[in-house]
Formats: structure tokens, C-alpha cells, sequence
């Protein structure tokens, strides 16, 4: 299967002006590859960097040193020194972040949260919805809430709304942050069979995932980060 | 010519009251008006043995071009023998010593507020209007430099907008005087405070127009035959008043229309604004539905006195 | 589809400057802006963000530097090179300017549905009831009922003003608008309102927007990018998320810590 995510020689450091210009190393050496069609979990304690790694692939954290390098279409894009319209263009169309947390837009209701996605990929907004609907439903989100804005729901509905939201578009490379993270074991169920789709279209996937059950039906390769924790090399 | 008309000769005044210097800065910028049909032309309007809103501008115009063996008319509101008018009239007889008249084919000048002769003006003859405010643009836009810019670069959507709220909160175009026209497909322009039902009157017109306001210190010009159009809307085209009468004295009708109060029990009767036009029309054997009324004759005879607007 | 189709700059800056006396406005100042894209600029009180505002939007012309913006026809303009005619109609059809204060914007002696209609009949527009009918349609698009169309905006609360003001800059299809501070002053639940319906119509029509502020949510909400201004110059831009969650300068992470957790 063709290589969709490269990191090569990834590094990350955090200089707290706040703090007297302390730095904080964060990771270094960042070397891994994402083929298509598979998951590649970040194993490691917390502050290992696992989330500064999904942050930098994203886009949403600058990545200091190295390359992350994905394929967008026919063209291979170096994310690290993108310019921010790029970016934008690639969360839109390639790559794909499921998080813990939603952030909630005021007085959109839950199932145009999770189908604008799609729809921004130029699906048309009925279809979109009717997407956004049955995966609503496949997450055990109750009908009486698709249409109220989620900002009230309670934390796992909001959570179960954004996994929604993360999945609906068909993004070659997607990262996922915790999604499973206090789900009960229904909708995690769900979840894992949402990444086996995701798989079969071929949707390369990096993820976080401290829940060993979900970790190992999911996982094709587990990569642990301490190996490149900027101390352990200094 | 009077007695008191002598006293120019007698070296007191200049002829039409205005000095000679004077008079060619004043035709300077008549002459830059007609060049610019519509444009306000800034002139060096003098002080006058009169107040403003009496007429300063006209005044000013009327002198400047005035000659010795000219004709003068003086109307306000479409009469000839109201106090403006009488006013005027006796400034130039005893200024100029001019030829005063009623009668408007009579006249090759003539000084009007608020109205056009009935009586279509011929090549000869030179219109000459007292003008107030003569910036079309003022109540939307209070400064003068943005309103000279808004003219030079034909900004005017703005005058819409006010024809706008006029439709929507009358449901019709409420504007009934100082109907802004647009002069020559150019400039936007305020025909001075005459009734719209004028306004056709101005377009196409063969005698000269000049317009002059004296405060304001503003002159333009429409030189004869020239396109003005009325500003409008598709959907509310330009309309003049109707009357549902005719004259009540004369009988004419598509006439503008004063309305007299005859007795304070309630009679009334419409009789033409321009008293010269109702007059002729009577002199030559037209009668209206009222001019056998004996209220309406005692009034016929001494002349349609105008009623405020 | 694709909201950033990889076209040509509608905005280029260059080197823009501006003085005030010896005083710096703003100093050397360079950006492009792509269509569909909005940029917020950031900074407290004073840091020059407002008068590069005012000097991109034509309104001061700047000291030293050159700003060119690619007219509907496709050519690129200098914009202080143009003539009073061309920026005025580049002003009332390809620009709007939304004011933090409404009545800046706004004619507050005529209707509201005369304030939408304005820019229609200064570009031609002359059948009344066109001009009634798309302004109703803009005012509806703006959550303002049919039945305030003849009413004045003195009559409007803060927030309807200011969704009026909105209305009147968006009914000519402009391709970019100049917000400045568009929800200071509002109550905050006024404030949410606006910002919602601001995000929508920035993305239905495709909007490029440079927008003012001092008021981080606002910048996380609206913007895909960021310049963080301080004494006039810009010390930090980038992706509006990669800015505010991985602030780099000591004074966006002074900024960033600023912002009040609820």
C-alpha cells in the first residue's frame, strides 16, 4: 500500500516567555511513515508528546524542525512549512482530526455540526445530512437532540457529536485523538467499527488511544514516542 | 416709465443698481452656467437693498443682464401684483428705468419665485429664477465639499434614496416642489422651489433659464433646448399634479391651480396661479364654471390674489 | 469543491508604513489575501491595527509602501493610484466596511430599506420595487423582520444596527469586506448572534475579509489566519488555531494567557 503520512526528523520544543524563556523539549527525531489503509497508534505515558505529534500533523501546532510530508492528490506537501491557505486545504480534503473535544459553534444544530464536513467536500447538503443523521443514530445520539445547537448536551453526547463530525468526510489520512476516551462500551463498539471502514477505503490513521481493548482491535503497528522524547536522546 | 424711475439718470444710481465690475463678474459666471448646463457656478453675490429670500439672486441675474430697451416681468407664485413681485417690479423701474409689463409675451425678461408662466417662452425671451437652496443634494449630505465631489463625479445615487423613502413611506413620490431634474443626462439639479407640475416646462425649453441664489452665492444655467429630465423611477415614473377642475374664472384646464377662499362659511374656488395667462384667456371670451358667481367676479376683477401654499 | 481554490491574490501588501508626525501608525507591513480567505488582525489599543485598516481599506493613505488589489476584471491596481471615481465605485460595489460603531456605517435618518437600496441605486438601479424586494431578501438574510423595512435605525437596537449595517455592505456582492471591531460594544449574547451569522455569510458568499480585533474568540471564530500586531509592526501571523494553541512571540502568549477561561 502506498505511503500517505511520512514524519522525517520531527522536532518540537516550547520556549515559555511567561516563564523566564524556559524551553521545553518536547520531541526530536520524529521518524515514522503511515501506509494507506492502516492505523498507526502513539503509544507512551502522557507528556510523551503524542498529542504534540498529532498537533504538528495537523497543523495546528508548528513543527520546529524536520519534515511531515503528506499526499494530496498527485502533489507530496511538506505540512511543516506549508503556507496557512494550504493547510486549510488539506484539513479540508485529506486530512481529517477527531478530538476529544468539541468546540461548539452557537446555534448550529448537532447534525449540521457533523455534516459540514461533508458537505464542504461538495456533497450536497441533503445527502449530507441524511449522513450526518445515521451516523448520529449509529452513535446512539437521540433523535430529539439532531437538531438543537449541542453547546447543552451533556459531555459524552458533545464528544459522540464530534466523533460524528470526524468521520462523515472521506479523508485519506485521519488522526484520532482519544476518541474512545469515556465512551461506554456500546459506542465504543462503534467507533472500532467505524475505523475498520475507514480502513477498507483505504483511510490512513494515526491515533492516540489509551483504551488497551480499543488500542488492540484497532491498532495495525504501535509506535512508542518515548523513543523519541528530546531528553531520552539528549 | 414712473417719476421715480428718472433718479438713475440723475446719476444716483448706476443703471440696474449694480456697478458695471460687478454685472461682468456676474455675466462671467452666467456665461460658465450656460457653458455647464445645470453646474453651480460660485459668483460673488453682493449685498442687496433687500433681505435674502426676497429674491437677491434673481435680482443680481436680472441686473446683469438687463438692458435699456428690455421688457421686464416680475411673477411670484404665478402673480404679477403680489408684494415680491411689486417689490422687485419698482426696484428695476426706479433702478433701470426698464419697461415693466404683465403680460408674459410681452416680455423679454422675466423674474420669477415658485412659478413658469402657463404660456410656453419663446427663443427671445430669458427666465430668470429666484432660487433659495440651490444645492439638490444638501438635506442628504451636509458638507459642501462632499457635495462637490458627489457632482463632479456624477455621485448621485443618493437623490434616489430620497425618492425612495418618499415611496415607501407615502407609496407615492411625495416630493411636489423643487423636483430634482437632471440637466443634460449630467449634472443633478434643483429647478428652485417651483411646483413639479413645471418641471416638463424646463425641458426642451426655447428661451434661456438662469437661476440665481444670492446667500447660497451659487448661479447655474440651462441654456434653451436642452434635455431635463425629472428623476424618477421605472416602476414610479415622473407624474405632475392633476387638477379635477378647470380654471373657475377662465375655464382652463392642464393649468396649475390656486385654491381661493371666497368667505369663511366654506366657499372656495381654484382659479389659474398665473394671473396673466387667466386674464388673456378671459380677455378673449372664456368663462369658467364660477366667473358668473358674484363672490368670483368681485374677485376676478381685482386680480387672483395667491393663497399660501 | 474547495474554499481555497489556488487562484491569484486578491490583496497584495507591500511595505506598508504609515506616520504619524515622528509617531509610527503601522511599519512595513506585507500580506497577501486569497479570495475566500479571512485574516484577523490582533493587537491591544494602539498597536497600529486600525490605522493599517484604514490604510488598505483607502481611507489614510499610508506613508511609505504599495497595496494593489485585483479588480473584477482581473487586473491588479495600485489601490492609492486609482481615481476618486474608481475607488468610489470600488468602495459601494466591490468593498464594504462594517463599522464597530453602526451609525458610522449607517444613514440614521432614512429607512432601513433605503439603507440596504443605497448602494443598489448608486450603481443604477432604478425600479423601486427591485430594489424593495432584494433589500427585504438582505434584511431576512440578516434576521430582520420584513415589517422594520420602513423604519430607521435609530429605532434598532445595538445588534440589529449592526446586522443592518452588514446588510447594506453585502447587498452589491462584494468580494472583500473591512470589519472593524464589528462586535465591540455588543452584549455578549448579541455578540454570540452576530459572530454566527457573520461565519455563515463569510462562507456562503465566499467573503475575503480583514477583520479587527482585540478580541481573541472573535479571531478563533472568524479567521483562517492571523497577524498579531504590537507598536505597529506585525510580530507574529500564521493559521489562526497555530497561533493562538502555539504562540511563539512573548506577547501573543501574554495575549493568549489574557483570554478568560469559562
Amino acid at each position: 500500500m502506498p505511503v500517505r503520512l511520512y514524519l522525517n526528523n520531527v522536532g518540537k520544543s516550547f520556549t515559555m516567555h511567561l516563564q523566564g524563556g524556559t524551553v521545553i523539549p518536547v520531541v526530536e527525531k520524529v521518524e515514522f511513515s503511515v501506509n494507506a489503509g492502516e492505523c498507526v497508534v502513539l503509544g507512551g505515558p502522557s507528556g510523551a508528546g503524542k498529542s504534540s505529534i498529532l498537533k504538528m500533523i495537523y497543523g495546528n501546532y508548528r513543527c520546529d524542525e524536520g519534515q511531515i510530508l503528506v499526499t494530496a492528490g498527485d502533489e507530496i506537501v511538506n505540512i511543516a512549512g506549508a503556507e496557512p491557505r494550504k493547510v486549510l486545504s488539506l484539513r479540508e480534503d485529506t486530512i481529517g482530526y477527531v478530538s476529544q473535544f468539541l468546540r461548539t459553534i452557537p446555534r448550529v444544530s448537532a447534525e449540521d455540526v457533523v455534516a459540514e464536513p461533508l458537505i464542504a467536500q461538495g456533497t450536497s447538503e441533503e445527502e449530507g445530512v441524511d449522513k450526518a443523521r445515521s451516523l448520529l443514530s449509529r452513535l446512539n445520539v437521540p433523535e430529539r437532540l439532531w437538531t438543537l445547537p449541542p453547546a447543552t448536551f451533556s459531555g459524552g453526547e458533545q464528544q459522540r457529536v464530534n466523533i460524528a463530525r470526524g468521520f462523515i468526510a472521506h479523508y485519506p489520512i485521519l488522526l484520532l485523538d482519544e476518541p474512545t476516551a469515556s465512551l461506554d462500551a456500546a459506542n465504543r463498539a462503534v467507533v472500532v467499527r467505524l475505523v475498520e471502514e475507514k480502513k477498507t477505503h483505504g483511510v490512513a490513521m494515526v491515533g492516540i488511544l489509551h483504551d488497551q481493548d480499543v488500542r488492540e482491535q484497532i491498532a495495525d503497528r504501535i509506535i512508542d514516542v518515548t523513543g523519541f522524547s528530546a531528553e531520552a536522546a539528549a | 416709465m414712473n417719476d421715480t424711475a428718472q433718479i438713475f439718470e440723475q446719476g444716483e444710481y448706476n443703471f440696474a443698481y449694480l456697478d458695471e465690475q460687478t454685472k461682468r463678474m456676474i455675466r462671467r459666471a452666467i456665461l460658465k452656467g450656460i457653458a455647464i448646463p445645470g453646474y453651480q457656478v460660485p459668483f460673488a453675490s453682493r449685498e442687496m437693498p433687500m433681505p435674502y429670500g426676497w429674491g437677491t439672486g434673481g435680482v443680481q441675474v436680472t441686473a446683469a443682464i438687463l438692458g435699456k430697451d428690455d421688457c421686464l416681468k416680475m411673477i411670484d407664485q404665478g402673480s404679477d401684483d403680489t408684494t415680491n413681485a411689486v417689490s422687485l417690479r419698482g426696484f428695476f423701474e426706479k433702478t433701470a428705468g426698464v419697461r415693466t409689463t404683465y403680460e408674459t409675451s410681452e416680455a423679454s425678461v422675466i423674474q420669477t419665485r415658485h412659478r413658469i408662466p402657463e404660456k410656453a417662452l419663446r427663443e427671445d425671451q430669458i427666465i430668470v429664477f429666484q432660487v433659495p437652496i440651490p444645492e439638490p443634494l444638501r438635506f442628504l449630505e451636509p458638507r459642501e465639499t462632499e457635495t462637490r465631489k458627489m457632482h463632479a463625479l456624477e455621485d448621485y445615487g443618493l437623490m434616489h434614496v430620497k425618492l425612495y423613502e418618499d415611496i415607501a413611506k407615502n407609496g407615492h413620490i411625495a416630493t411636489t416642489y423643487a423636483y430634482p431634474v437632471k440637466v443634460n443626462d449630467r449634472y443633478v439639479m434643483d429647478p428652485s422651489p417651483t411646483p413639479k407640475f413645471d418641471n416638463p416646462k424646463i425641458d426642451q425649453m426655447a428661451a434661456l433659464q438662469l437661476y440665481g441664489a444670492g446667500r447660497e452665492k451659487r448661479i447655474y444655467a440651462i441654456p434653451p433646448y436642452t434635455k431635463v429630465k425629472s428623476l424618477d423611477f421605472e416602476d414610479y415614473p415622473f407624474e405632475v399634479q392633476k387638477f379635477d377642475k378647470p380654471c373657475g374664472l377662465c375655464g382652463a384646464e392642464n393649468v396649475y391651480l390656486d385654491e381661493v377662499i371666497l368667505d369663511d362659511k366654506g366657499g372656495r374656488m381654484f382659479v389659474c396661479s398665473d394671473s396673466d395667462y387667466c386674464e388673456e384667456r378671459r380677455a378673449d371670451g372664456h368663462l369658467g364654471p364660477m366667473a358668473a358667481d358674484p363672490a368670483a367676479h368681485q374677485f376676478g376683477a381685482t386680480q387672483a390674489e395667491e393663497t399660501a401654499r | 469543491m474547495n474554499a481555497f481554490p489556488s487562484t491569484d491574490p486578491l490583496l497584495q501588501v507591500h511595505n506598508v508604513t504609515r506616520y504619524y508626525g515622528d509617531r509610527i501608525g503601522c511599519a512595513d507591513v506585507s500580506f497577501d489575501l486569497w479570495p475566500g480567505e479571512v485574516l484577523a488582525i490582533v493587537g491591544e489599543s494602539g498597536s497600529g491595527k486600525t490605522t493599517l485598516l484604514n490604510c488598505l481599506s483607502t481611507r489614510l493613505a499610508p506613508t511609505a509602501g504599495a497595496i494593489e488589489y485585483r479588480m473584477r476584471d482581473g487586473t491588479m491596481r495600485n489601490l492609492y493610484q486609482l481615481t476618486e471615481a474608481e475607488r468610489r465605485l470600488l468602495m459601494r460595489t466591490d468593498w464594504g466596511f462594517v463599522h464597530q460603531n453602526a451609525a458610522e456605517g449607517l444613514r440614521m435618518n432614512v429607512s432601513a430599506g433605503a439603507n440596504v437600496g443605497e448602494r443598489l441605486m448608486a450603481v443604477g438601479e432604478r425600479h423601486y420595487g427591485n430594489i424593495r424586494s432584494t433589500a427585504d431578501d438582505w434584511l431576512g438574510r440578516v434576521e430582520i423582520e420584513s415589517d422594520r423595512i420602513d423604519d430607521d435605525p435609530r429605532s434598532f437596537s445595538g445588534g440589529m444596527r449592526q446586522r443592518l449595517q452588514i446588510a447594506r455592505n453585502l447587498v452589491t456582492r462584494p468580494r472583500l469586506v473591512f470589519m472593524d471591531e464589528p462586535t465591540g460594544g455588543l452584549d455578549v449574547s448579541v455578540q454570540a448572534r452576530l459572530l454566527d451569522l457573520l461565519r455563515r455569510l463569510v462562507a456562503d458568499l465566499g467573503l475575503s475579509v480583514v477583520i479587527v480585533t482585540h478580541d481573541l474568540a472573535v479571531a478563533r471564530l472568524l479567521s483562517h489566519r492571523i497577524m498579531v500586531m504590537r507598536h505597529g509592526n506585525v510580530i507574529e501571523s500564521g493559521l489562526t488555531d497555530q497561533v493562538l494553541d502555539d504562540p511563539r512571540e512573548p506577547y501573543t502568549q501574554l495575549l493568549v494567557s489574557s483570554i478568560l477561561q469559562v
